[in-house]
């Protein structure tokens, strides 16, 4: 399983390569791996269908809770399924797309790290795993998004993208610790085990805003929905696999997983079931006035994440299998839809349906498929599609406190969509041949390859609802819904009030369709205001706001003068320090013994008077003078307290010291006295302030022994084993003789430094 | 007598942080050879201060006579730390040097191009 999960992005690694190597057909080739992949989780179908989930667990950091668990059940399947699957068609298909492109491989490169972090993130068990490569997946989306680089708005929609949906997952981390530290555990199957635990939990409320707030931006819920259409700057490919069976599932992916924990609360009947209905409302809205044919799609699939997000708010048993049925079903014919887009742009040369025509003689088989998926889209019978919005609307019809608002949006929604639908298939293909920028004609195999079969699939689980019911939708629901349901999906359910709803939906969708160029009209004399005021106005308000913060942090903080530094080091350090010392800690300031000879007070004195006349003296020879007391007080002191080889050095350097002083400050000029006093005595404080702390902790310290000092080990080594019997010596110059060495090398490098400087002085004067 | 010496280690301490606040950067350089003092006295105090008892072997033994001897891997980190400190000040001072040939400015606040 681990092999499966990362083989992808091993094989990211070498595709560029490959791509290279094997030149034109290489999209066949490489589609090996997702094709194996699917096989194998093929595999586990039968063991899932009878034993339920199993767990499959390599260690990672087991100390910190860590692991590479994979948790196999239902739902992990369906989503395992539908990426490798889809994954599949995606890249045989890109091969054609992308066809003699300079950056193909790079492309199928960045393709299998986005499927690999997808998959790992449907599989894995661990909060903590499951976060990683739900970040690995905005990251890789962002690189695919943006992969016409040199394009502006590409690099502008990317960010965008990114931003929005690594801001949730900010807020999806701080949700998933909560909900390890509550539930006691980082593994999914014993958090959801424990039924209760995370909803009678104190922290319930908050970590189902940030769950919540992680899903819905990665999921383009309304108000964060604008950037998945704008996403639309990806090559087709891409759009046709974000769209469909990853990227954007992947926050229904959670809701769906996190439902037998989290859910069956009011909030998340509420929260859910609105916000849901509202994007799905808003993405059918907005599908219905665009022309382009990409951004009616990517518009619909607002539209379906809002379904599935508002199903699983419901949370019913009938909205489970709807909300399961209606992914399956949006997968397999959105990837065909956008698949047969992207055909219709490659052949045309253009995205606008409206300057498309006629095409049904020159491109019949993706007319055929098109027509196939587009029912589906429109929730027509005897597709896959219509089982699943009959399913949809009995859901909303028994909605618990929210029925008539869910059923009245999801009505009105699906007219809209239906009526796209219709200008989808129908109208790029019938009429006229209209003169587009590149003469037409059928796609090439690898282009229809994925929309073919994946539309035939859709009609073929219409026609045997029993194949997806017992073959993995009713795992996926029992995984979802926390206890097995029995599962039958077929066509006929009776005349009852879904089937009327169906008829009112498409009756209105077709409506819709006749009059779309009123509609365009409406649209565009009546509601610019959305333009003005939606919520991508929003986002960059938000985006120029952030770029003001940091141009104003970074003036504060970044002023460039030290003295701003300093100050905030050393206040910092005292008010951190000192509040943790006094506050947090009960060590006594004593004043340790009394006992001092009248030569080490006077000693010590003259070092302070020193370093006072060294600091107020306006005279450069006085600082000298000054700084020379204070330096050879100190090595009094070190001769005076048993150390003489300290005392020899710093009489030696001090000497050296003030040499160089007198050398080099008589070239600078005169002291000047350039602060205002009152900045004077600000600066007082803060050195004060820093001198007392340090002098309390010295008094705090004293005394206080934590541990034998080593130095009893070093002395007795000194003379037995390194022959020597000066141990300050031999410390240095035996037992940390590379400490020593490296001393030497920085004394060097400064010498060269000095050197360096005084030449190229020279040679200045010279000129 | 360790009480007397963190009263002038705080001092210290002190007066080098007052003159690295200065806009001339020539008591930037005074400021920086007080700091250095000072970090070493700090470790030199609290590694406990002992009268007459320096770490060195006598003839004929194999340990420092009697119990109470100066700690000498403080000592050592010092010796260390002196050396290397100035080495910095001397690169420091000529840098300095260098920087008010070519910029003609003492004052730190107009020292603020990279290129000039």
């Amino acid at each position: 399983m681990l092999i499966a999960v990362l083989s992808g992005f091993i094989l990211a690694a070498a595709s560029p390569w490959l791509a290279r190597s094997v030149g034109d057909r290489a999209g066949w080739l490489l589609a090996a791996l997702p094709a194996a992949l699917f096989v194998y989780f093929l595999g586990f179908l039968p063991t899932v269908n009878e034993s339920g989930a199993q767990v499959i667990h390599y260690p990672w950091i087991p100390d910190l809770d860590v692991n590479f668990s994979f948790l196999v059940d239902g739902l992990s399947l369906l989503f395992a399924l539908l990426i490798s699957g889809i994954g599949t068609f995606i890249i045989i298909y890109a091969g054609g797309y992308l066809h003699g492109h300079p950056h193909l491989p790079r492309f199928y490169a960045i393709m299998f790290a986005f499927m690999a972090s997808m998959l790992g993130l449907v599989l894995s068990n661990n909060l903590i795993t499951l976060f990683v490569f739900w970040e690995l997946t905005s990251v890789t989306s962002y690189l695919l998004m943006g992969f016409n680089h040199e394009d502006k708005n590409a690099r502008w929609c990317a960010l965008q993208g990114l931003l929005v949906t690594v801001a949730g997952g900010l807020a999806l981390m701080a949700g998933l610790i909560m909900i390890g530290v509550a539930a006691g555990s980082f593994e999914l199957h014993e958090i959801l085990a424990d039924d209760d635990v995370l909803r009678e939990h104190p922290w319930y409320v908050g970590m189902l805003i940030l769950v919540l707030i992680g899903s819905f931006a990665k999921s383009a819920q309304v108000p964060l929905h604008f950037w998945l259409p704008n996403a639309m700057v990806a090559p087709t490919p891409v759009s046709a696999f974000l769209h469909s069976a990853t990227m954007v599932k992947a926050g229904v992916y959670l809701l769906a997983r996190f439902n037998p924990g989290l859910g069956g609360t009011d909030a998340w009947l509420y929260t859910l079931g609105i916000v849901g209905a509202l994007t799905m409302f808003t993405g059918s809205f907005m599908a219905l006035r665009s022309t382009g044919i990409k951004a009616v799609l990517a518009y619909t699939t607002v539209m379906a994440l809002g379904t599935l997000v508002m199903l699983i708010g419901i949370g019913t048993e009938g909205a489970i299998i709807a909300a399961m049925a209606f992914l399956l079903a949006h997968a397999l014919y959105k990837a065909s839809l956008f698949m047969l887009a992207g055909a219709l742009d490659h052949e045309t040369g253009t995205k606008d349906i409206l300057k498309m025509g006629g095409l049904r003689q020159l491109m019949p088989i993706t007319f055929l498929a098109s027509c196939v998926a587009a029912l589906s889209l429109a929730g027509l019978p005897p597709l896959f599609g219509f089982i699943a919005k009959e399913l949809m609307f009995e859901a909303t019809v028994g909605a618990p406190g929210l029925a008539f608002f869910t059923t009245v949006l999801a009505v009105v929604s699906a007219m809209m969509v239906a009526g796209m639908a219709a200008v989808f298939a129908i109208r790029p293909f019938t009429g006229k041949l209209k003169e587009t920028p590149k003469k037409p004609h059928e796609a090439p195999p690898s282009m229809l390859a994925g929309p073919v079969v994946l539309a035939t699939l859709g009609l073929l689980f219409g026609l045997m609802g029993f194949i997806p019911a017992s073959g993995i939708v009713q795992s996926a629901v029992g995984a979802v819904y926390g206890s097995p349901i029995e599962v039958e999906l077929y066509l006929w359910h009776g005349i009852n009030l879904p089937l009327m709803l169906s008829i009112l939906a498409i009756a209105g969708g077709v409506a819709l369709f006749l009059r779309w160029e009123q509609v365009l009209d409406f649209y565009r004399e009546r509601l610019g205001f959305i333009d003005r005021f939606g919520a991508e106005r929003g986002y960059e308000k938000w985006y120029d706001g952030v770029v003001w913060l940091a141009e104003w942090q970074t003036r504060v903080l970044q002023s460039g003068y030290l003295r701003t530094y300093l100050t905030i080091t050393v206040l910092t350090t005292v008010v951190l320090t000192g509040w943790t010392f006094f506050g947090h800690t009960n060590s006594a300031v004593t004043l340790g013994s009394m006992d001092m000879h009248f030569y080490e007070v006077a000693i010590a004195g003259v070092v302070v008077v020193g370093a006072i006349a060294a600091s107020v003296t306006s005279s450069r020879i006085g600082a000298a003078a000054t700084l020379g007391m204070v330096g050879f007080g100190v090595a009094m002191i070190y001769v005076l307290f048993s150390a003489p080889d300290l005392g020899i050095t710093q009489i030696m350097i001090e000497t050296l010291t003030v040499i160089l002083l007198v050398l080099v400050l008589f070239r600078l000029p005169g002291f000047l006295n350039l602060s205002k006093p009152a900045d004077r005595v600000r600066d007082a404080a803060v050195a004060f302030s820093l001198g007392t702390l340090m002098t309390v902790l010295i008094l705090a310290v004293n005394g206080v022994t934590v541990t034998d000092p080593i130095s009893l080990q070093l002395a007795e080594w000194s003379y037995t084993e390194a022959q020597g019997r000066n141990i300050v010596n031999v410390i240095l110059v035996d037992f940390r003789a590379l400490d020593t060495l490296g001393e030497l090398f920085v004394i060097g490098l400064a010498a060269v430094g000095v050197y360096a400087m005084i030449r190229l002085r020279a040679e200045d004067k010279q000129r | 007598m360790g009480s007397v010496m963190a009263v002038v280690v705080g001092a210290l301490f002190a007066a080098s942080v007052y003159m690295m606040l200065r806009r001339s950067i020539v008591k930037l350089v005074i400021g920086l050879i007080l700091l250095s003092n000072a970090a070493n006295l700090l470790i030199f105090t609290v590694s406990g201060l002992t009268r007459g008892a320096p770490p060195l072997i006598p003839e004929g033994m194999t340990v420092p006579p009697g119990g109470a001897w100066a700690d000498p891997l403080p000592q050592a980190l010092i010796l260390t730390a002196i050396v290397i400190g100035f080495g910095v000040l001397a690169f420091a001072v000529v840098l300095i040097h260098r920087a008010y040939e070519v910029v003609g400015e003492d004052d730190m606040d107009q020292m603020r191009s990279t290129d000039s």
